[in-house]
């Protein structure tokens, strides 16, 4: 069990970072400490005891020193784009907000790589590399404003993963300030480094394994030639199938992503874009040498076809491009014409089972009367579907929350998981239990142990405790009886 | 849980409550790699077999005992492959192995090495508990990544039971190419061109010649091969297959082969030993008996590590040594997953 660390005062707080030398900047009026009471994970707010801003690495160390001995809990923030929660403060807390950290170090051209503070926001990599001709392939559809240690803290994904990989597999290297307040270098520049993979620990651990204050970042070329397709669908299902058939062909491609009618609704709506009117629009993208990008097209025109599309557009140029992306990239701001709230879902599914599972995630809607609508990377199963609800209306938002629960639980039975991306913070703690039993729950609290023996960072996040699984019943109903015991659960 | 799983957590449970140490093996081919453990034998070989391959998935998962060679058929079969290319060193290697070693071959800098196509484990701990972490679908961020944290943890930290791993097509063509350069001019060259949209796949310098390989779309391969020049190798193949398996006659004889990973960048070692440079300029072999010291330094400017990968001295330092910080953490680590201190004790030198 992760130890809960007893509150000190906000007076103990307040002494503690104050004692600091040189001085941290630290925010502590409750009007100031408002911006920071939560992230993209809106329906729970608190109020910590006080924000720093650090400047600099020294001062992250200064301030875990600060806190470590008297058990202070430190939440760690980037942009606060995080949709599970994971940026949230502890009440009684302190609040490390990492945005000033937001030097780009280097970019090495020769070694294709970028040493950046954590601060640094997702798409100015990619900006500053683009002189060189590279990029940092992640790209969250936050990536204008999430930063880099909060694509690390949650392993972030984005459109094209399927070819080019998650954070997990473009990050060489990380300086982390562990819960002890010491300062661990992790992997560098060499293409692995010697002993345990901690670097694959610490991506995706949400701020609980350590603060990272600096990373170093693959880079990758960028294609010569990309080609985009919008291809429209009678049905959920064929486009679904069309997806299979494309990787079944033995093509990768760079970005494959599928939004239902509700979405393709609301982006007409909100963007009258023109878009084919149809049940699921597919986005299929394919890159690499000209030659090799206008040979994947054909084929890729031929599968859609075959696949029965009823409508095949294909980009003749980076403006068309933009135009077909625009659906995608702005289906979620699209989203909100249809309700002003909605709570986005972000379980994985193995890809074959996409059809089914998507019915019964309709069905769901339907028995709660609550309208869902599916966007999502169909080339790796991983689906977001956003449930509407009022929030002036009482109870709809819980109802929203219990549906939610209930389609993640559908993606545990289908094989899959509840978090391709998003992360678990406060927000699926409840499913974790399902997921994992109480062996790899607990070897989890070890591995918490590990970096952070008091027990002080993002405390409450990311691992249910056992006790509250057992609270929960997830554990206890499902022991030794879970649904579909033919899917192995790794 | 499968007879053999329990048959397996019951033995680490036992041993752990002596105390006695396990030495975790496969097909034994890697008994080379790593510091000399000590142990009884904990046989996997036998707990062989696909658990489940969806080509369309692009997922296989498989018992840890099965055959690399196994494997590699059944995904062949389909026009998929591990896109790590892993080097069996012995027809006997098992997929549980190569990723406890964490093992890739010529493709890794371009594709991955085997810690990144890992979905899944299914683990027995030190404690005798038989756990599943990761997952069968491509991606998954529920709880700490200790599927991957297996990978390179040369069984340290559990019996590795079940994997999952992310697979992909084979490329539909190949070709290579060969290129008369001094080893500056090649780490410039094989960085200047990992640079740019190139198909490519693997590199290798050793006496004065650099070897490339393209793979992908016949039309790609076509126009790379147009740009860069050199001369073709008919038996690129061969080479490529060779040099995956060590079989190459840098490899040959019983001097103590050093495997030094280092920046890519890193300017040339200028150390006076037979080298072989793969893996982009990243993967330097060094033949020769030398001291740890001089080694050690020459990996650590270069931005590395160094490791002595066969023959020589293997009681201790087989590995390069870790800072003291994060030494810590791989001894709370260790006493977490295996409080006994029994699982292929000392293979990677403290751990
Ligand atoms: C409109 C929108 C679209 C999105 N699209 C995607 C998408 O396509 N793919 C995707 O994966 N995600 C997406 N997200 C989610 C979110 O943007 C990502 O999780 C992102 O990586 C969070 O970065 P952040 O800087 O905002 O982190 P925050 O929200 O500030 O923090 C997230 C977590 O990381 C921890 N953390 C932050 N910085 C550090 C650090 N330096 N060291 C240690 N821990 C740290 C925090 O404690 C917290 O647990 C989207 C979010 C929004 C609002």
């Amino acid at each position: 069990m992760t130890l809960a660390p007893s509150p000190a005062s906000r007076g103990t707080v307040l002494a503690a970072l104050g004692a600091v030398r040189p001085p941290l900047s630290v925010v502590a009026e409750a009007e100031c400490l408002a911006a920071f009471e939560t992230d993209a994970y809106i329906q729970v707010r608190e109020t910590p005891l006080a924000a720093v801003l650090p400047e600099s690495e020294a001062e992250v160390i200064a301030l875990v020193r600060a806190l470590a001995p008297i058990g202070v809990p430190v939440v760690t923030r980037g942009a606060g784009t995080g949709i599970s929660g994971g940026a949230i403060p502890h009440a009684d807390g302190v609040l490390a907000v990492l945005t000033r950290l937001r030097a780009i170090v280097r970019i090495d051209a020769a070694a294709r790589l970028a040493v950046v503070e954590p601060g640094v926001p997702n798409a100015q990599v990619s900006e500053a590399a683009r002189p060189a001709g590279l990029h940092f392939a992640p790209d969250p559809s936050s990536q204008v404003v999430s930063t880099i240690g909060g694509n690390i803290a949650e392993n972030a994904g984005g459109v094209h993963c399927l070819k080019y990989g998650l954070t997990v597999h473009n990050v060489l290297g990380v300086r982390l300030v562990d819960g002890e307040g010491e300062l661990l270098e992790i992997g560098g520049e060499a293409l692995d480094a010697p002993g345990y993979d901690l670097l694959a620990l610490v991506t995706g651990s949400e701020g609980n394994l350590g603060l990272i204050t600096r990373a170093t970042l693959r880079l990758l070329p960028r294609p010569e030639s990309t080609q985009t397709v919008l291809a429209a669908f009678d049905t959920v299902k064929a486009g679904a199938e069309a997806v299979g058939a494309i990787i079944g062909a033995g093509l990768v491609p760079a970005a494959l992503e599928m939004m239902d009618r509700v979405v393709i609704d609301a982006c007409e709506r909100y963007m009258a874009l023109g878009l084919p009117k149809a049940d699921a629009l597919l986005l299929v993208e394919v890159d690499g040498g000209r030659e090799e990008a206008g040979e994947a097209l054909g084929q890729v025109e031929a599968l859609l076809a075959a696949a029965g599309a009823t409508e095949v557009r294909v980009a003749k140029d980076d403006d068309e491009r933009a135009k077909l992306w625009k659906s995608r990239k702005g289906a979620f701001a699209a989203l909100a014409s249809v309700l002003p709230d909605y709570y986005t879902m972000d379980g994985t599914i193995p890809r074959r089972a996409l059809p089914e599972v998507l019915e019964a995630v309709y069905a769901l809607g339907r028995e709660y009367g609550l309208t869902i609508g599916n966007v999502f990377h169909a080339g790796d199963g991983n689906m977001h579907p956003c449930i509407f609800y009022d929030a002036t209306k009482p109870g709809e938002f819980e109802r929203s929350e219990e549906l939610g629960g209930k389609i993640l639980e559908l993606c545990i039975d289908h094989g899959g998981t509840i978090t391709g991306e998003h992360g678990v913070g406060l927000e699926k703690l409840k499913q974790m239990c399902l997921q994992f039993r109480e062996g790899e729950i607990a070897a989890f609290h070890d591995v918490k142990r590990v970096f952070d023996p008091a027990g002080i960072l993002n405390p409450g996040k990311a691992v249910p405790t056992l006790k509250r699984c057992a609270e929960w019943g997830g554990m206890h109903v499902r022991a030794g009886r879970v649904p579909r015991p033919d899917i192995p659960r790794f | 849980m499968s007879d053999f799983i329990a048959q397996i957590a019951e033995r680490v449970r036992e041993h752990a409550a002596r105390k006695s140490p396990l030495r975790i093996r496969g097909g034994g081919t890697k008994d080379f790699l790593g510091a000399t453990g000590a142990g009884e034998p904990l046989d996997l070989s036998s707990y062989a077999g696909i658990v489940a391959y969806e080509p369309r998935e692009l997922v296989l998962t498989v018992r840890a005992g099965t055959r690399i060679s196994d494997i590699e058929r059944a995904l062949e079969a389909e026009g998929q492959m591990l896109p790590f290319e892993p080097p069996r060193f012995g027809e006997a290697a098992t997929i549980g192995g190569t990723v406890a070693c964490n093992l890739s071959g010529p493709r890794r800098p371009y594709a991955g090495a085997a810690r990144d196509f890992v979905l899944g484990a299914r683990i027995v701990n030190g404690k005798g508990e038989d756990l599943s972490f990761g997952g069968r679908v491509i991606k998954n961020v529920a709880g700490y990544d200790v599927s991957r944290l297996m990978a390179g943890a040369f069984g340290t930290l559990g019996v590795l039971t079940e994997l999952s791993f992310k697979v992909l097509p084979r490329p539909a063509a190949e070709a290579t190419l060969a290129f008369e350069m001094d080893e500056a001019a090649m780490i410039e060259a094989v960085n200047r061109w990992a640079g740019q949209p190139l198909p490519l796949s693997a590199t290798a310098w050793e006496s004065g010649v650099l070897r490339v390989r393209l793979s992908g779309a016949a039309s790609a391969v076509a126009a790379a091969r147009a740009k860069l020049g050199g001369a073709d190798v008919p038996e690129g193949a061969d080479y490529w297959q060779s040099l995956r398996e060590q079989a190459l006659p840098f490899f040959g004889g019983d001097a103590p082969l050093w495997r030094l990973s280092v920046a890519q960048t890193a300017e040339p070692l200028g150390l006076t030993m037979p080298q072989l440079v793969e893996w982009g300029g990243g993967q330097r072999w060094l033949r020769g008996e030398a001291e740890l010291g001089p080694m050690r330094d020459a990996a650590q400017k270069a931005r590395g590590h160094a490791t002595r990968f066969r023959g020589g001295e293997r009681t201790a330092g087989v590995f390069h040594p870790l800072a003291p910080a994060i030494a810590k953490i791989h001894r709370r680590l260790k006493e977490a997953f295996d409080p006994a201190g029994i699982l292929n004790p000392g293979r990677m030198d403290n751990f």
